[in-house]
């Protein structure tokens, strides 16, 4: 299929992008990879009056370490992302999951602040960052402000981004102290989106877990947190019961859907066993 | 890949023959390039093309047609529909009416007053360009009124069940029964049944898949004068210029079909589409030539499906485990049409339900069901993978029934080799093999005593991830087939195959072949017989095909029938070649044609050596034709026809060691081995290229794909995200080996391989599967074995039941409603997944 | 229209295209590169892989306008002037890498890129890296096969066959 009509604006700049939305009128679409909007576009199932591409927006594009947290351009591919070395060192988190995304030739194109702004609850990197507490830069006509992670995903494919509202760039917390993570994917066939996902961060302390922070992806219409089961292993000891114990209170708080490839409850089912064992990895059990 | 041959049987083959050697393939060169034909290459002066604007409810009549704005659209030739072809576009044909009183509601192209099918076409745009025309197909405004989809078999032969056609007054298009007892081929079935002292009966889901080739359909048809051209993406050229003339009415001697590279069918280009048929109604009506090429979302939801069927099957032995009767009941879901082979592929697997089995007696039923959805015909396989599964499966069920080792089981009731050949139940007569050798050397592949031993620790500690093995013991009818049998079949036409061969005057040789490849590598394979029996070299042959002025007979690559048939052909025609030039090289050698021997592709008189004349330069000799003898033409090319009086009969044993995950019901291959018997291997790089590509689809079927609808019959698997074909990442390797015994029925003494790995992996897999976890209380879980439905038989008993509708994502074909809010600013940076 | 200018296996075009042309619709319609074929419509079959500046990409899900500028390397344009086919065609050939063909140049053109990466790929690697291709005919086995032995031949000699077709 062919995607229908519409003008095509590319900015080299973050305020030429933000003035080329505020002027494509009505209905008006960013794009950044464009790894899920163009087939969608095909499919028609979206036709947009004007694209506005962010592909050549230089300064939104790269890495960079800003002390105790690393800034992450919105336009930064998926396979930059995964060889980058101050996120190996720093939010190893979010690379791990970022191997998981789509296949080479997507990871080549797609980026990691096109997949938070989608915020498809399938989607790996949401569940990432807001189980890292990431920070989300956004500009816009009245100039620049950060949402927490905790407060970007709003519902189904929804962000709190405001009309005319650009995703610059993600601020995500350097891990401090004695951390271990796992993205724990389950899928059906090895390209596909997550049936369920849990991206796991434990920091140990003294043979205990001290903190624990889990993300969950696709158990509801955004990314949640495992908030019981975070709790739970606050100051849990670092062994498989406990872990285990914790782990079947991940589906507390979540609302997953039902679909070909998981009802609900199998879900609810799915997500205390992969909790299960990204806890354990991440706690090097 | 391992070869045990068996010397009693095998073909010996020098070490200079070209059958037999891994040849590299001929048609390779093009096609790592990129230098190749595909149809939607083709682009001809003036050329218009073509979108189909389809139904999006599954069953309605249509009550009004507003194409006015779609006319204005920019670049908009013409809008067509269903009421401006009526008159011309006559009915898809069906060429396999199985009884006598099959109703046939009769398939028209595009839909006149009433849609049977979510995609059913109900305007065709004609535009200058492909944007222009894929532009136009939402302005086509169309007012349904709904009637009830009938979605369900078994809800629709229910009496009072809501009718796919009320004209017709059933969904039940016809009632197909298949007993041994009248045919004379074995006892009374219900008197074997109430002998027994063991019944097993199940009720097993073969679900519906879609052959799902890579090549997206395409035709171009170029209209010239009275002649039309078309260019056309399908397995059978020949086959669809017949039924093109049959259906418009353009005599067939005006019709030219190509097939040019085609990539891939698998069965789904088995057929004579309602797009072929379009392509050439439009261009006839506007003397322009034309192109259509489908989407991939259009080839999943409209091309046809395959399997689709509930089988009901019984199996009845005594406390020894001999098996005494196989009862078999059908119902098999037809969709909404009937198109060319649809109602005749349950029936062709009613003769492999009792597999390598010695039944004593064997009743089979079928009712072939209408539903409101796309129509099923042939994918890899037709019939025969839904008969192996149900056998497959039910010997299991017994074995288990019995408390006897599933194999055990098998081998206690398999054809013994020195039994070949032998009659079955159902009439079959089985030409070679050994099923202990067979399955001996699977064994031996897989690492079986090993394997066993593993799971006999998994179980006992409780182990998470617990590990079955599964079996199949296979055979299937292959070399699609004897014309008598066909028409005994009430099959429409015959299955001879034709070739001809033309020595060209610099000795190079041109085999034309009626057997239309696409992808199975007919150019090298033929190449390497002709080498061999006309004693010319390998790089010297050139195979034409796919081009009715070309190879103007044929019946084209379907059912595993081409080497077995179509190279026969090949053979025979090189044959009569050596014929005609014997008496040419008799008359120039002035030797008597009885004292000339002919090897390595020379002629000459026996006890001269030295002498001789090789048959390339007889090709010269016969094009100068300066001297040859009276009574011959000058011209030693031939044709041949060859007509297959038995099927052939390939077997295998497959087995497969699972892996179960308790905890999420995910399935994992740890290893998969077969042994396959394909009679003479000719090129043993192919024959396992075509085994690897089978089981791929044959495990597929197990694991992965199916069809699903929604409840107002939409198909919610209506792109790559949903349907899931599997990748690279999540198939294992496959340890392959064969024994050959090799066929009678045919001088190659090939049996067919393009269907078999497809045909005997999925009860392989599903067997592994249900061992892993039988002892957890599991006797079945539906296919494919998602996760969930694994998961629910461990944890909640029965089959694992019914999946959930929706798409997965935002792609899914039902939810266009949520996917709406991608276009919302709100989700406004383009998404990367 | 938007003016694009791209290098395609190392001739430069220039052509007025509309935004909304797919790269693979570009490179096939305008530039008749019919080699880069289309699958799907959901950018997963990976039949129409083309490398961008140097990356395997999915040509089905990149505007022709995003290329403008761009260095593009189809299936046409990896062997070497001369004909010498590149050693993961090559190799494509030799361990019967291919039936049907339509898969074949997506699939090529993501396997260089994988062994550009990792020019030393395990099984399960290899399987790994071209998950993002679907091919329906050959089980994938000796695709494995084939990535595998180009890998051994790339990692054997000095040249960078990527570059030393028509791009150079």
């Amino acid at each position: 299929m062919i995607p229908a009509p519409f003008e095509y604006v590319r900015p080299t700049t973050v305020e030429e992008a933000v003035q080329a939305v505020a002027e494509g009128g009505e209905d008006v679409k960013i794009m950044a990879g464009g790894q899920s909007l163009i087939p969608v576009m095909r499919l028609r199932l979206a036709a947009p009056e004007t694209i506005v591409d962010l592909g050549r927006v230089a300064e939104m594009r790269g890495v960079r370490d800003e002390g105790d947290a690393l800034v992450i351009g919105a336009m930064t591919t998926h396979a930059e992302v995964i060889t980058d070395p101050l996120i190996a060192q720093h939010a190893k988190l979010v690379a791990e999951a970022t191997e998981t995304v789509a296949d080479r030739q997507t990871r080549r194109r797609g980026t990691f602040g096109g997949a938070l702004a989608h915020a498809d609850p399938a989607g790996d990197l949401p569940a990432v960052a807001l189980a890292l507490d990431a920070e989300l830069v956004v500009a816009g006509p009245g100039g620049r402000r950060t949402v927490p992670a905790s407060e970007f995903f709003v519902d189904y494919l929804t962000t709190a981004l405001e009309e005319g509202e650009v995703l610059v760039e993600i601020r995500v917390p350097k891990l401090a102290g004695d951390w271990g993570v796992r993205y724990e994917k389950f899928n059906r066939v090895a390209q596909a989106w997550s049936i369920v996902a849990v991206a796991a961060a434990v920091r140990r302390e003294n043979g205990h877990i001290a903190e624990a922070r889990i993300g969950l992806t696709n158990m509801g219409p955004t990314p949640l947190r495992a908030s019981a089961t975070e709790a739970a292993l606050s100051g849990a000891a670092a062994a498989p019961d406990a872990v285990a114990s914790a782990a079947r209170s991940a589906a507390e708080g979540t609302s997953p859907s039902s679909d070909l490839n998981a009802q609900a409850d199998y879900r609810e089912h799915l997500v205390q066993v992969l909790t299960r064992r990204a806890v354990t990895a991440a706690a090097g059990l | 890949m391992t070869v045990t041959e068996d010397a009693a049987t095998t073909q010996v083959q020098g070490p200079d023959k070209e059958v037999g050697k891994a040849r590299k393939r001929k048609e390779d060169a093009r096609l790592i390039t990129g230098r190749t034909t595909w149809t939607d290459n083709m682009v001809l002066p003036g050329m218009l093309h073509l979108s189909v604007v389809r139904s999006p409810v599954a069953h309605a009549r249509i009550t009004a047609i507003d194409v006015s704005a779609a006319k204005e659209s920019p670049g908009v030739v013409t809008v067509l529909t269903g009421r401006d072809l009526a008159d011309e576009q006559g009915s898809i044909p069906c060429a396999w009416p199985v009884t006598p009183d099959m109703k046939n509601p009769g398939h028209p192209s595009i839909a006149v007053d009433r849609v049977n099918h979510v995609g059913e076409a109900v305007a065709v745009i004609v535009a200058r360009s492909r944007t222009a025309a894929a532009d136009a197909v939402e302005l086509v405004d169309v007012d349904y009124d709904l009637l009830p989809p009938v979605l369900d078999m078994e809800e629709a032969v229910r009496d009072g069940a809501d009718l796919v056609h009320d004209d017709l007054g059933t969904n039940t298009s016809y009632h197909f029964v298949f007993d041994a007892g009248e045919a004379g081929t074995g006892g009374d079935t219900e008197q074997a049944f109430a002998d027994a002292d063991v019944v097993v009966s199940r009720r097993f889901v073969n679900q519906r898949l879609i052959p799902a080739f890579m090549e997206p359909r395409s035709v171009v048809v170029q209209p010239q004068g009275d002649n039309y051209t078309m260019w056309s993406a399908t397995q059978i050229p020949h086959i669809l210029r017949v039924m093109l003339a049959m259906v418009t009415g353009i005599p067939e001697h005006k019709l030219r079909v190509i097939a040019p590279d085609v990539g891939g069918g698998f069965g789904g280009k088995l057929q004579v589409n309602p797009e072929e048929i379009l392509a050439l109604l439009v261009a006839r009506r506007l003397g322009k030539p034309v192109k259509w090429t489908e989407t991939r979302s259009e080839s999943l939801m409209t091309a046809h499906h395959g399997r689709d069927q509930v089988q009901f099957i019984d199996v009845a032995a005594d406390r020894e485990g001999n098996v005494k009767g196989l009862r078999v009941r059908l119902l098999a879901d037809m969709g909404a049409y009937l198109r060319l082979i649809t109602p005749g592929v349950p029936a062709l697997g009613a003769f492999m339900f009792p597999g390598i089995y010695k039944f004593p007696a064997y009743r089979f039923e079928c009712d072939g069901v209408f539903t409101n959805k796309v129509p099923t015909d042939a994918y890899r396989g037709a019939g025969r993978p839904e008969a192996t599964f149900a056998v497959e499966r039910i010997m299991d069920e017994l074995a288990v029934e019995l408390g006897m080792d599933p194999l055990e089981l098998r081998r206690k009731n398999w054809i013994q080799s020195q039994e070949f050949p032998f009659t079955t139940v159902a009439g079959l007569e089985y030409d070679s093999g050994d099923y202990d050798a067979a399955t001996q050397q699977a064994l031996d592949l897989l690492g079986y005593p090993e394997l066993r031993e593993e799971q006999r620790r998994r179980r006992e500690s409780n182990d998470p991830v617990q590990l079955g093995i599964g079996f199949s013991t296979f055979t299937e009818m292959c070399g699609l087939a004897p014309s008598r049998v066909l028409g005994s079949l009430s099959y429409g036409a015959g299955g001879w195959e034709s070739a001809s061969i033309r020595m060209l005057p610099t000795g190079k040789v041109e085999v034309v072949t009626g057997s239309t490849p696409h992808g199975q590598g007919h150019e090298t394979a033929w190449s390497q017989l002709v080498a061999d029996q006309l004693g010319v070299p390998f790089e010297d042959v050139e195979v034409l095909h796919g081009d009715t002025a070309v190879a103007p007979k044929g019946m084209d690559t379907y059912g595993s029938r081409s080497l077995v048939v179509g190279g026969t052909a090949v053979l025979k025609a090189a044959d009569k070649v050596i014929a005609k030039a014997r008496k040419v090289a008799a008359h120039l050698l002035e030797a008597s044609e009885d004292d000339l021997e002919f090897t390595g592709g020379k002629f000459s008189v026996r006890g001269t050596p030295g002498s001789g004349l090789g048959i390339q330069e007889i090709a010269l000799a016969v094009f100068a034709a300066h001297d040859y003898p009276e009574d011959v033409e000058p011209s030693i090319d031939a044709d041949a026809t060859f007509d297959p009086v038995n099927f052939s009969f390939p077997h295998g044993t497959h087995v497969c060691a699972m892996e179960v995950d308790t905890d999420t019901g995910f399935v994992k291959i740890r290893k998969y081995a077969c042994v396959d018997d394909v009679g003479t291997i000719v090129n043993p790089l192919i024959v396992e290229g075509q085994v690897h590509g089978g089981l791929a689809q044959g495990i597929a079927q197990a694991l992965y794909e199916e069809a699903v609808y929604d409840a107002d019959g939409n198909l919610t698997t209506g792109t790559f995200v949903d349907y899931l074909v599997p990748s690279a990442a999540d198939l294992p390797h496959f340890d392959t080996g064969n024994t050959v015994h090799v066929a009678p029925g045919n001088p190659i003494g090939a049996k067919g391989v393009g269907e078999a790995g497809c045909i005997a992996s999925t009860p392989a897999v599903v067997n592994a599967a249900l061992d892993a976890v039988r002892h957890l209380g599991v006797s079945d879980i539906r296919m494919p074995l998602t996760p969930e439905r694994v998961w629910r038989a461990i944890h909640q008993g029965g089959d694992g039941g019914d999946r959930a509708t929706a798409g997965s994502n935002a792609y899914g074909g039902a939810q266009t409603e949520t996917t709406a809010g991608v276009s919302t600013p709100q989700s406004a940076l383009g998404g990367d997944r | 229209m938007t003016r694009v200018s791209m290098q395609v296996d190392g001739v430069t075009y220039t052509d007025e295209v509309e935004p909304r042309t797919l790269l693979v619709h570009h490179l096939r319609e305008a530039l008749g590169k019919v080699g880069t074929v289309v699958g799907c419509d959901t950018s997963n079959c990976g039949a129409c892989t083309v490398h961008l500046d140097g990356q395997a990409v999915k040509s089905c899900t990149v505007l022709a306008v995003q290329a403008d500028g761009a260095e593009v390397t189809t299936i046409e344009g990896i062997a070497a002037p001369d004909g010498t086919l590149h050693p993961v065609q090559k190799a494509f050939h030799e361990m019967h890498g291919l039936q049907c063909g339509y898969c074949t140049p997506g699939m090529i053109m993501a396997s260089i890129d994988l062994l550009k990466e990792n020019p030393d790929p395990s099984d399960t690697e290899v399987r790994e890296g071209i998950e993002g291709n679907l091919c329906r005919c050959t089980g994938y086995q000796n695709i494995v096969r084939a990535v595998q032995q180009a890998a051994g031949e790339l990692s054997g000699s000095a040249a960078t066959p990527e570059t030393t077709g028509a791009q150079a």
